[in-house]
């Protein structure tokens, strides 16, 4: 192990973006427990709050600093470390950590990098310099080469042939790749990679379209020992990202010769690239009709695979990572899980993993649900059973899209002759999609030969051989529906060791979930807990790690003396629900063991902090549906339950939990109903004399419109018991509410559609509260930038606030701990309010942890999550010293990163339905510069002094527009109007540019934009029309990456922030700090 | 298998009474064999034609059984040598582009009975908590006819009174030819015959294919004979090296076949070994061998190299070992296993004599140690010297 260096700085990934989520808080925090269990200081930055990583105890110094060189740098010259580890961070950490050596700033300050170099960097991440490498080798690429220019691919494209492949250097996620089929795509794909690569560089592959792929996950110490710990297999063939494919392991398709000669073409990779001291991924493509192997590329780095191969085999990749890194050897680290073997061996599992990506298109309903080169997924799920089936069903119910079986059920008219048949699937079997899989069991069902679904999906034949197994065992629980024949003990048993739900079987068997559950109690039909043990169960395992299937074997897992919590997990992350709600799962089972419980924790994500098999007393890495939940409560039996930390997954469960009589630990189910049941919360505002904007539920649009006519507009329509507003939509017209009426009742199910009227221009506040049934305290309040309008998951918000009047906070104080009285909340509250005219409004109340709990808990120093965990467990807030609310003096600002650069159709305004996938903090000493830095942390920097700003708003803006626009005059910016605003401005004697709108021909806004010479934009809009006139302005700011802001209140947050930064410098200072 | 595909129509009876209900492939019939698991992921075929699998009955500890089917090119014997196959889950149809048939037709053929369908987890907790036994696969009975089973199982031999090694050895003299593309032929050895390179012998006591197939690649000219051929029947080949190769069984039963290692060893010809052949080496030099509660058989033995403190992945199968503490002077430990600190290779002190408890000619599993044939060339060809 190294003594010459003392103190590392570990550098995170930033906001979660897609390509890029909380599997780096999972790496990065193993990898800072294990370094300071080696006795080194370490130094954190990273500039997402919502992360574990980022708690005080995790770092002996944390900065929650944006991840730029010039932030960096400051915090490097303050804190000295020896070295830096960016290998934990993804893509933006290498990047960065290459920034950091190319500006000198390492050599300067004596820092050294671990676990890699940039020359090991380059070779990897250098396209042309890997394909050297790998023909140095003898192995092949795929034909292909980098085009810098567009006259430069049009002859690349001449060697490679249609269809063609293109990926810009240097991005992760895949973004800006794609696939061009003709001339037209390939150019404007083209166009489109050389903006997004940050060294303009765009590689052009020969097309490996249907090939299989595959994965290795490696690690090399610093004596060239190597070890492969897990091969994947994509189910998706070539030509879909691998974050969005459906991936396995172990291999499944492979001979063994086939599969060392892989290992052996891996390790020689890693070893030519390298690496000395820890892992990298090397993804493969084969021919399926010959062999032939090409390497596709390696990310010399922990990459979100790791996360995933950890997760599959038990193998803790980034903490082994990190031990290396500071010359540890493989053979020198003791493999937990056994206990007695070493981590210098290559894990082998007995079950399944299969890996669903999870996708959002519902948020984006401009776009199609293709799936290409460049990922669009914003979470996975993994399962694991002991068979293909049982895992992919597993997972497919883990994902939480209401899907319980393999199908979409729209099938060919049931006469059509065969080739009609196979016409019919034909375009859903050939274009990559997140239904394929499914609409490939309609397929089948629909009597398509396995011979002729291979040609069109090009999945493996014994992928599909596999699925083929669950027909019959379907036909038969159909056959049950219909009275055919009796749903006995070896019909369930049949499909459950399969795979099937019990949701699946009942609604083919026509009855409940519930008449499921009896009929296997009566038959014996009931799952047993495997280990998950790295080793096939040579060794006897030490750690807690279980899955469920159904074996006629033993059952693994033994039911505990000790004091038992089960707390439930967040599920895969989907935009509304993150990485945020994992903080939460994870400190609650961190503080129930510290306080002497067994915690056991449910989850199903890969990516998490929580499914790391140490965090929790048990793991059961399990689906979060009413059935895995209580097999894992009949095995534990525990003294409760917590769902309060899983976001709205677990709060689904809610009821069918209490029926069936388990014990909910905090605030109970009446409270989940007080809240979301429109007539009981009626109840309650009228009870505690609050006020709320005037409100109906409706279930039909008749009614809707009666209550339009009523209220007048705007008003907020919105779906019951939702999360993140999905389905929720702002309309000023009759027409907009009957354009957007039938989503939101489709979204709301049986529950009724709510519609309040409209506070426009209020100020928004969420406030967390923490209770214990007898007394509450504000958790924090947080100020909305944006005014109402914008969802609260995507608009920045301030803590302490700065702009509300004392008196506001006092009657927001009140009427939210009157709240959590009214409802016993045991546990968390969030509230959210509006405020106009000094009249607060009570928008919505969610008797759970809030989204807003790891920002807020870094924002005061108090976790609230941990105390929250204590008190449900039944600790009293008077004994955990929580008396009253903190109010920190320095402030702290919360911005959301959007993935408008993956989704090219989307318009980037925002509203009440949120689009954001993750966030960034800025703490600092003012709100100006605190804000500011939030800015550029979520890469919206200040343009350069004398940069020339183009503006444009709506007229309800124009007014407040004037001194924004001064004070941008004032601090030497260059003003750019198209005519309507530049007369206003013009009269109030400010100098502006004039330029053309779009519609009035060129040189028009968009060609200023295009060419560079726009800095800045700020530009609101309001109504159909002007929206989709604009619409291109905002798009070009994102594809350029100027940034931009869409709301006047943003806009003018963001001036006071620059001119703030003009006469002082923001503050870089670790959080420890802030709250010591 | 009935219409769900999952009615149990065999059963799997271990000694001591164990018993679990399966769906019967293959071979209607099975032998009792002594029941070991391995954990291997891919390697099936390899695994059922390794000769040193006589005897055995392999629980494969991997999910999924069959996926690509079976191929001529990986065979490691002529025939597959298991007692029988337990699966947890066996493939409907094969899917590779090598494939040239199903692993449950193929084993039909070969004789190999199955069993799928099995709690293998179970099975293999089982046995590595109560040590390797006999067992056998029975088609067409149920959990009633454990205990029937049981008492004949009592009966039969012991695995380590059978002489499994006289059944999988080579009968005669025969020399191996390289065919292009990969693999190779053998024919009868013929004196005087010219040398395609360093002539090396390999005394065949049950040898995978692999190993021949590493000897060729390094340019070698390879006669095997009978492990338990005179040094006579050896020296008539003007070998440069003798190569011990694997087989089943133990070690200790040969102890009267090893004059001809004996000699080579003496003779100064570098002797080098492999697995069982690693076993016979300590033992013809007065080591002793002892049996493993339940064996090392997958592709994830981690074993250290002594001298330079690099671990290798390598490829094991063996239900023996040798006692490190029996280990006459002048032969050293060079390799150890890191999951139990068993002995994974030795070297003698003063004469060209290498052995390793592991397979560096893989299949199945990684080629991680493959320079042990590396070495073993140099020696023959006198590039390097064969000891520590």
């Amino acid at each position: 192990m190294r003594k010459d260096i003392n103190s590392i700085c570990i550098l995170g990934s930033g906001p979660i973006v897609i390509g890029q989520a909380c599997e780096f808080d999972y790496s990065g925090t193993q990898a800072i427990r294990a370094l300071r269990e080696l006795g080194y200081r370490v130094i954190l930055v990273n500039s997402n709050p919502a992360t574990i990583m980022t708690d005080p105890e995790i770092a002996d110094a944390t900065y929650i600093e944006p991840l730029t060189p010039e932030f960096v740098e400051r915090i490097l010259e303050r804190e000295r470390p020896d070295a830096i580890l960016p290998t934990m961070g993804g893509q933006t950490a290498l990047n960065l950590a290459m920034e950091l050596h190319a500006r000198g700033t390492l050599d300067r300050l004596g820092v050294e990098l671990l676990g890699t170099t940039p020359e090991i960097i380059a070779r990897a991440e250098d396209r042309l310099i890997f394909r050297e490498l790998i023909e140095s080798l003898g192995m092949e690429q795929a034909e292909s080469d980098v085009a810098h220019s567009l006259e430069e691919a049009w002859t690349i494209l001449e060697r490679t042939g249609f269809p063609s492949i293109l990926r810009p250097s240097f991005t992760m996620g895949g973004t800006g790749g794609s696939i061009a089929y003709n001339r037209k795509e390939f150019e404007e794909s083209i166009k489109w990679g050389l903006q997004q690569s940050p060294t303009s560089e765009v590689l052009i592959d020969e097309s490996l379209l249907g090939w299989k792929e595959y994965e290795l996950e490696l690690m090399r110490d610093r004596l060239d020992n190597v070890v492969i710990i897990c091969g994947i297999e994509n189910i998706d063939p070539m030509g879909v990202h691998t974050g969005d494919s459906i991936t396995v392991a172990p291999i499944q398709t492979l001979t063994d010769r086939e599969y060392q000669d892989m290992r052996d073409a891996a390790i020689a990779i890693i070893r030519a690239v390298g690496i000395e001291s820890g892992g990298c991924n090397i993804q493969f493509a084969v021919d399926p009709r010959t062999g032939r192997r090409v390497v596709i590329e390696m990310n010399p780095r922990v990459s979100r695979s790791s996360a995933l191969a950890s997760k599959a085999t038990g193998y803790p990749i980034a903490k082994i990572a990190a031990q290396l890194a500071v010359g540890l050897t493989l053979d020198q680290i003791a493999n937990d899980i056994t206990g007695e073997t070493k981590a210098a061996f290559e894990p082998v599992l007995d079950y399944v993993v299969t890996k669903i990506p999870r996708f959002n298109f519902d948020k984006f309903p401009q776009t199609q649900n293709s799936l290409t080169t460049q990922m669009k997924s914003v979470g996975e799920a993994m399962a694991i059973g002991r068979t293909f089936t049982e895992s992919l069903l597993k997972a497919l119910r883990s994902l939480e899209d209401g899907l319980i079986g393999l199908d979409v059920g729209e099938m060919p008219p049931e006469h059509a002759d065969y080739d009609d048949r196979v016409e019919f699937f034909r375009a859903d079997l050939t274009r990559p999609t997140p239904l394929r899989l499914l609409r490939t069991m309609d397929a089948m069902r629909a009597g398509v030969s396995i011979d002729d679904i291979h040609a069109l999906t090009a999945y493996d034949p014994w992928f599909l051989h596999e699925l083929e197994r669950l027909l019959p065992v379907e036909r038969a629980l159909d056959a049950a529906g219909r009275g055919e024949r009796e749903l006995d003990g070896r019909l369930l048993f049949a499909a459950k060791r399969l795979g099937f739900g019990d949701q699946e079987i009942a609604r083919r068997v026509g009855v409940t979930e519930l008449d499921v559950r009896a009929k296997r109690a009566e038959t014996g039909v009931k799952p047993v807990f495997k280990q998950v043990d790295t080793c096939a169960a040579e060794f006897d395992a030490v750690t807690s790690y279980f899955y469920s299937t159904y074996e006629r074997g033993e059952n693994e897992a033994v039911t505990s003396e000790e004091r038992t919590i089960i707390i439930l997990g967040g599920g895969p992350n989907r935009i509304g629900q993150g990485i945020e709600f994992d903080y939460c799962a994870v400190h609650a089972a961190l503080a129930l063991r510290d306080q002497g419980f067994r915690a056991v924790m449910i989850n199903c994500n890969p990516e998490t902090v929580s499914t790391d098999y140490d965090v929790s007393s048990q793991l059961y890495f399990e689906p979060l549906t009413f059935e895995t939940v209580m097999a894992v409560i009949e095995q534990e039996q525990p003294e409760g339950v917590i769902l309060q930390f899983g976001g709205q997954t677990p709060l689904r469960l809610a009821k069918a939990l209490y029926d069936a009589g388990v014990r909910v630990l905090g605030s109970d189910a009446e409270a989940i109903d007080r809240t979301e049941d429109r007539e009981l919360f009626n109840e309650i505002v009228t009870k505690l004399d609050l006020t709320q904007p005037e409100a109906a539920t409706v279930l039909t649009l008749a009614e809707a419109e009666a209550v339009a006519d009523d209220l007048g507009f705007p008003l907020l329509v919105r779906p019951s018991y939702v999360l993140g507003g999905l389905g929720m939509q702002i309309v000023h017209s009759i027409d907009d509410l009957r354009a957007c009426f039938g989503r939101a009742a489709a979204v709301s199910g049986d529950n009724p559609v709510l519609i309040d009227r409209f506070l426009a221009d209020a100020v928004e506040v969420d406030v967390d509260c923490i209770a214990d049934g007898t007394d509450a305290v504000i958790g924090g309040i947080m100020e909305h930038i944006e005014e109402a309008g914008v969802h609260s998951g995507d608009s920045a918000c301030v803590t302490p606030p700065y702009m509300l009047p004392e008196s506001v906070l006092r009657t927001i104080r009140e009427q939210t701990i009157a709240l959590a009285k009214e409802l016993d909340i045991v546990g968390l509250m969030n509230v959210q309010y509006a405020v106009r005219d000094h009249e607060v409004y009570i928008l919505e109340v969610n008797p759970r942890a809030s989204r807003t709990i790891p920002f807020i808990s870094k924002a005061t120093g108090r976790p609230l999550a941990a105390l929250a965990a204590r008190v449900m467990a039944g600790e009293s807030l008077k004994d955990l010293g929580v008396t009253h609310e903190l109010i920190p003096r320095h402030f702290s600002v919360k911005e959301s990163v959007f993935p408008f650069d993956k989704f090219p159709e989307v318009d980037t305004l925002l509203g009440p339905q949120m689009l954001s996938t993750g966030e960034v903090m800025g703490i600092d000493t003012s709100f100006e510069l605190a804000f500011l830095k939030a800015q550029i942390a979520a890469k919206n920097p200040p343009p350069a002094p004398g940069g020339r700003i183009f503006v444009s708003v709506r007229d309800e803006d124009k007014w407040s527009l004037v001194p924004v626009a001064k004070k941008l005059h004032e601090i030497g910016y260059k003003l750019v109007a198209t005519s309507g605003t530049a007369k206003l401005l013009r009269a109030h004697n400010l100098p502006v540019e004039l330029v053309n709108k779009v519609k009035d021909g060129q040189p028009h806004i968009l060609d200023e934009i295009i060419n560079g010479d726009i800095a800045l934009i700020i530009n609101t809009t309001t109504g159909s029309m002007s929206v989709k006139d604009s619409r291109s302005i905002r798009r070009a700011a994102i594809n350029l990456g100027i940034p931009y802001f869409t709301t006047l209140a943003a806009a003018k947050a963001a001036t006071a922030a620059i001119a703030k930064s003009r006469t002082s410098e923001p503050t870089v200072r670790a959080i420890q700090e802030y709250h010591s | 298998m009935d219409e769900l595909g999952s009615e149990v129509d065999a059963i799997l009876v271990l000694e001591d009474g164990r018993a679990f209900e399966g769906v019967g492939f293959g071979a209607s019939k099975g032998e009792i064999g002594e029941i070991v698991f391995n954990t291997s992921m891919t390697g099936y075929q390899e695994i059922l034609t390794d000769p040193s699998y006589a005897g055995q009955v392999v629980v494969l500890t991997t999910a999924h059984v069959g996926n690509y089917g079976v191929n001529t090119r990986d065979m490691e014997s002529t025939r597959a040598h298991a007692s029988g196959l337990v699966v947890r889950s066996l493939a409907r149809r094969a899917s590779n582009w090598r494939s040239e048939g199903s692993l449950e037709e193929w084993m039909e053929r070969e004789g190999v009975v199955g069993i799928s369908e099995v709690d293998t987890r179970a099975l293999t907790r089982h046995i590595r908590d109560r040590g390797v036994m006999r067992a056998a696969i029975v088609r067409g009975a149920t959990l009633a006819d454990a205990p029937d089973v049981v008492a004949r199982l009592k009966e039969a031999p012991g695995y380590g009174d059978e002489d499994f090694v006289g059944r999988v050895s080579s009968k005669t003299a025969r020399r191996a030819r390289p065919v292009e593309g990969g693999g190779w032929t053998e024919e009868d050895a013929v004196q005087g015959e010219e040398s395609s390179g360093e002539r090396v012998v390999l005394l065949d006591f049950g040898s995978k294919a692999s190993i021949v197939e590493c000897l060729l690649d390094r340019g070698l000219d390879v006669v095997m004979v009978p492990g338990a051929s005179s040094w006579s029947e050896i020296e008539r080949w003007e070998p440069r090296g003798v190569m011990l190769s694997n087989g089943p069984g133990d070690p200790a039963q040969l102890d009267d076949r090893l004059d001809g290692v004996r000699e080579a060893i003496a003779s100064g010809v570098p002797t080098y070994g492999i697995c069982l052949g690693h076993q016979l080496l300590a033992r013809a030099l007065g080591a002793s061998t002892f049996k493993l509660v339940f064996g090392h058989r997958g592709p994830n033995q981690p074993v250290l190299e002594v001298a330079t403190g690099k671990v290798a992945m390598t490829s094991q199968n063996h239900g023996y070992a040798v006692e490190a503490a029996s280990m006459p002077e002048g032969l050293e430990v060079t390799h150890v296993n890191l999951n139990d600190d068993t002995v994974a290779g030795f070297a003698h002190a003063s004469r060209p004599v290498v052995a390793v408890q592991y397979h560096p000619e893989a299949g199945p599993g990684p080629n991680d140690a493959s320079v042990f044939f590396d070495d073993f060339a140099a020696v023959v060809r006198g590039e390097a010297r064969g000891d520590v």
